[in-house]
C-alpha cells in the first residue's frame, strides 16, 4: 500500500459486479475511513432494505449485494446517497456490541522468527518492539481474504514499514505478523510478504463450532506476551487462551 | 425414503456442492458452490427437485458409485462417458440407478465440471447453512474411496428425461461488466483486452483461472496500488505480471490487485468450463444490458422443467438431435424408457 496524499476523502459510489454496490470512504486506509465504514455498514443492516441480500465491509467501503428482480441500480443508489447525507459519517460512533479481545501471544523465539527484523525495520531494540505490539490496542479494520482472518490496526507510525517483496513461503495458522501499521492474524497457514513477529494458539475459523468465528469487524484486540511453554499449554483450548470482554 | 450412496472409486477434485453459502463475506469466506451454476438447475429440473439440493461435482473426471437401494440419478454439465452396470447411459439425462448396480463415470470428454445428482440431493452435513465443500476455507474434503453418502427422501418417480444441451464446453465469449476499478486501466488497454484471444491457464481451479496470451500484459495507468476491496465471483483481477485472473465461486473474499472487469454470472458457467486451452474472449456491455440478461437468465433456470423430455433414444446415438421431434413440456411416465 504505497500511499499518497490525498485531500479530505469524500464519500464515492460504485457498482460491484451486475448486482452489487460499494459505498467507500477513501482511496487509501485510514482510521477515519475504516470508521465510517463499520458505521455506514451497521446503519445499512439496521435499514434492512427490501432487497439487499449481504452487507459486509472492506477496509475503506461498505459493500451492498441486491436482488436484481426487487431492486435497481438507480433505486438503491438513491437510498445509499440519502442514508450518506444523512450525517458525517467520519464522525461516526463505532458500532455497538463489539468486544476486546486479550489474546496470549509468543513474540520472537523460533515460534515467531522474524521479530528481530520487523524490530529493526521500525527502528525499534527487540525489547522495545515487544513492549509497543503488546501494548497496542488494535481494532479489527475488516475481516478478509481467508475465514476469520482480520486486519488489525492502526499501530504507532513507526509500524510505517513495508511487506517483504520476497514471501515466506509457509507462514502457519495463528501467526501474528506486522507491517504498514497493521497486523494480520492467521487463520489459515498460506505464504505471505507480512513479517512474522508473533505467534498465538488462536483458531479463528472452527466451521463446526456454535460460533465459527472468533472475531468480529469492530472488535479491540490487545496481545499479551507469554513464553513458548504457556503457549504450549494454552493449544489444547479451541480459543488459544483469548478472553473477551464487552465494550460498551 | 433415504438411502446410501457409496463412493467406490472416485478423480481427485470431486466434492459436493450446492448452491453454496452467501452472506459470510463479512467474515472473510467466499460463497463457493459449484462452478457451473447452471449444471445445478438442469439437474434439479431433470429430477424435479429443487435447485437447492447437493450434487456430486467431478473436476475432469468421475468415479464408480453404487446405491444401497433404487435412486434416481442425473447427469449434468461436461459430459462424461457413463455406464450402469456396463450399459452405457446418456448424459444430460436421468436415470434409475438400481440397488447394487455400479455407476461408472469417466473423464471429461468437453469441458471441465460434470455433476452427479440424486433424487432427493446429498445429504452431507451442513455448515454455515449449506453442505459445499469449500477447500480453501478448510470446510468439506474430497470425496474418498469409501465415502457413504446421505441421499436425502426423494417424492420424485420418474426416470428418463433428457435436454438437449446448450454450448458451453468449449470455451467462446464471455460477457463483461465495467467494476469499480475499470477506469484505473487505459481506455486502449481495455480495447485490447476485448480483442485479445485468450486461452485459459492449466492452473485454473475453482478459486479462478488465469487467461494466458501471447501479447502483452494488461498495465493499469501509473503504477499505483489500490486499497484492498471486495471480490465478487467473476471478478477479473490483473495481477503483477499483467495476467488477467478471473477469479471463481471459491476465491478469497478481499483482494488488492486491480481489477478490470466483472464477468456476468450467467456467463460464468461457460467460463468455468472451458478446459484448459480453450479460447475465451471478453466483450463488454453496458450494465443495464447485463441486468436484463441476469433476469432473463433467472426465468430460464425457472423454466427448465419444460425444456425436459423423454429419452426415446440415447441422444448420444442421434446424428441431429434437434432434427428430432422433441416433446417438449411432457412428464414421462413411471418407467424408465432409456
Amino acid at each position: 500500500m504505497a500511499e499518497e496524499r490525498v485531500a479530505a476523502p469524500v464519500p464515492e459510489i460504485r457498482t460491484v459486479g451486475v448486482d452489487g454496490m460499494l459505498v467507500s470512504f477513501g482511496s487509501r486506509l485510514s482510521e477515519p475511513a475504516n470508521r465510517a465504514a463499520l458505521a455506514f455498514r451497521a446503519a445499512l443492516a439496521a435499514e434492512s432494505w427490501d432487497g439487499v441480500e449481504e452487507v459486509s465491509t472492506s477496509l475503506v467501503s461498505a459493500y451492498v449485494r441486491f436482488d436484481l428482480r426487487h431492486l435497481d441500480h438507480a433505486a438503491l443508489r438513491a437510498r445509499l446517497g440519502a442514508l450518506l447525507a444523512q450525517r458525517d459519517w467520519y464522525a461516526a460512533e463505532l458500532p455497538g456490541q463489539r468486544r476486546l479481545w486479550r489474546i496470549p501471544a509468543v513474540f520472537g523465539t523460533e515460534l515467531a522468527p522474524q521479530l528481530p527484523q520487523a524490530a529493526e525495520a521500525a527502528g525499534m531494540t527487540e525489547a522495545e518492539a515487544v513492549a509497543s505490539l503488546s501494548a497496542a490496542r488494535v481494532r479489527v479494520q475488516t475481516i478478509g481474504f481467508a475465514p476469520g482472518q482480520p486486519y488489525l490496526g492502526e499501530l504507532p507510525e513507526a509500524w510505517d514499514i513495508p511487506r517483504q517483496t520476497q514471501l515466506t513461503t509457509r507462514i502457519p495458522e495463528g501467526a501474528l505478523a506486522v507491517a504498514i501499521r497493521q497486523l494480520v492474524l492467521f487463520s489459515v497457514a498460506t505464504p505471505t510478504g507480512w513479517m512474522h513477529a508473533g505467534q498465538t494458539a488462536v483458531r479463528l475459523f472452527r466451521p463446526d463450532a456454535e460460533e465459527p468465528f472468533l472475531l468480529r469487524p469492530g472488535d479491540e484486540v490487545q496481545f499479551t506476551p507469554v513464553t513458548p511453554e504457556e503457549l504450549q499449554g494454552l493449544r489444547r483450548d479451541p480459543l488459544g487462551g483469548a478472553k473477551a470482554e464487552e465494550l460498551s | 425414503m433415504t438411502g446410501t450412496l457409496t463412493v467406490l472409486r472416485v478423480g481427485p477434485g470431486v466434492t459436493v456442492q450446492d448452491g453454496g453459502r452467501p452472506g459470510w463475506l463479512e467474515y472473510g469466506v467466499s460463497r463457493g458452490g459449484a462452478a457451473d451454476r447452471l449444471a445445478l438447475a438442469e439437474g434439479a429440473a431433470l429430477l424435479g427437485q429443487g435447485a437447492d439440493l447437493a450434487a456430486i461435482e467431478m473436476a475432469g473426471m468421475g468415479g464408480e458409485f453404487q446405491a444401497d437401494s433404487d435412486l434416481r440419478i442425473a447427469l449434468t454439465g461436461a459430459p462424461m462417458r457413463a455406464s450402469i452396470d456396463g450399459a452405457a447411459v446418456a448424459w444430460n439425462a436421468s436415470h434409475l440407478l438400481p440397488a447394487g448396480a455400479r455407476l461408472a463415470i469417466g473423464a471429461a470428454q468437453r469441458g471441465s465440471y460434470g455433476y452427479l445428482h440424486a433424487g432427493g440431493g446429498i445429504q452431507t452435513p451442513q455448515h454455515l447453512g449449506a453442505r459445499s465443500a469449500h477447500l480453501a476455507a478448510g470446510i468439506g474434503a474430497p470425496l474418498a474411496e469409501g465415502d457413504a453418502l446421505e441421499t436425502g427422501p426423494d417424492n420424485g418417480r420418474t426416470t428418463g428425461l433428457g435436454f438437449a444441451p446448450d454450448n458451453r464446453f468449449e470455451g467462446g465469449t464471455v460477457r463483461v461488466v465495467a467494476s469499480l476499478q475499470t477506469a484505473l486501466f487505459p481506455k486502449a488497454e481495455l480495447k485490447r483486452f476485448e480483442q485479445t484471444t485468450f486461452r485459459r491457464g492449466a492452473r485454473g481451479n475453482r478459486m479462478g483461472v488465469p487467461m494466458e496470451s501471447d501479447g502483452e500484459g494488461f498495465r493499469p495507468d501509473g503504477a499505483r496500488t489500490v486499497v484492498s476491496e471486495v471480490i465478487v465471483p467473476g471478478d477479473i483481477q490483473v495481477t503483477g505480471d499483467g495476467t488477467p485472473y478471473v477469479l471463481l465461486a471459491e476465491s478469497q473474499t478481499t483482494g488488492g490487485y486491480p481489477r478490470i472487469g466483472t464477468v456476468l454470472p450467467c456467463d460464468l458457467p461457460l467460463l468455468a468450463q472451458a478446459a484448459a486451452g480453450a479460447e475465451l474472449h471478453f466483450r463488454f456491455i453496458p450494465l443495464e444490458e447485463a441486468v436484463e440478461l441476469e433476469r432473463a437468465e433467472a426465468e430460464w433456470h425457472e423454466g427448465l422443467r419444460s425444456q425436459c423430455f423423454p429419452l426415446i433414444r440415447d441422444p448420444r446415438s442421434m446424428t441431429n438431435l434437434l432434427s428430432y421431434q422433441l416433446i417438449s413440456g411432457v412428464i414421462a411416465g413411471e418407467e424408465d424408457v432409456l
